[in-house]
């Protein structure tokens, strides 16, 4: 399962998804609103996406962890929309024989999809808003 | 030869626009293309950023030789997660 979502994200739902009877572990990772970052007091975060190429890279990317890692089932599902402080914005559920390749798998997914995925976060904080990742890291001028 | 042009994130801001189609000669590229859409709209042109480019949801290079009814997004630094 590899989907970009404007519902909110349910956790259970993945660790369904990817419970195997040959699985001797899931590993998930949570990424969640932080309601600060360099200072600034966050009130949302709001992602965009470019969804059909999102969903197909995540789905690469599981492939690729499949390549690398013995795993059995990957699940990804990435939030798009504003995203208030404490909810997750994305969830990667991993099952695997054994707990060392689902925590590498995890970990590898969630560093993979701040690289190459095609999803945008905006910023709204007290006194303005900016695009993550932009590297003048500026309130966009007029706003 | 036509080609569609998706904008995301802040570049869809600048542009004004999430969807253009855009007439462009035989034989150019991706980059050309983003060259010519700085000049139709003149607040790309700021963004100085690294880009990268997608041809039909996939990521190419810049010498990537578009063809009638391409899909091309110019991909801003991503930060999902």
């Amino acid at each position: 399962m590899f989907r970009v979502t404007k519902e909110p994200l349910d956790l259970q739902a993945l660790v369904s998804y990817v419970t195997a009877p040959e699985a001797g572990a899931i590993a998930t990772f949570v990424g969640t609103t932080r309601n600060n970052n360099e200072g600034r007091k966050v009130i949302a975060l709001d992602y965009e996406a470019y969804p059909e190429m999102a969903e197909k890279e995540l789905a690469r990317l599981g492939e690729e962890a499949k390549r690398k890692w013995k795993i059995e089932r990957m699940a990804i599902v990435h939030r798009i929309g504003p995203v208030a402080i404490t909810e997750p914005s994305v969830i990667i559920a991993v099952s695997a024989a054994h707990r060392d390749d689902a925590f590498q798998a995890c970990r590898f997914a969630i560093e993979e999809i701040k690289k190459s995925v095609p999803i945008w976060k905006k910023e709204v904080f007290e006194g303005g808003e900016i695009w993550i990742g932009m590297q003048s890291g500026q309130p966009l001028p007029g706003r | 030869m036509k080609v569609k042009v998706k904008f995301f994130a802040i570049l869809r801001e600048r542009a004004g626009a999430g969807e253009i189609t855009r007439e462009m000669k035989e034989g150019g590229t991706v980059a050309d293309l983003w060259e010519a859409l700085r000049k139709d709209y003149p607040r790309l042109a700021p963004v100085e950023t690294r880009l990268l480019y997608a041809v039909n949801r996939n990521y190419v290079r810049p010498n990537h030789i578009l063809k009638e009814n391409d899909e091309v997004v110019f991909v801003p630094p991503v930060s999902g997660g």
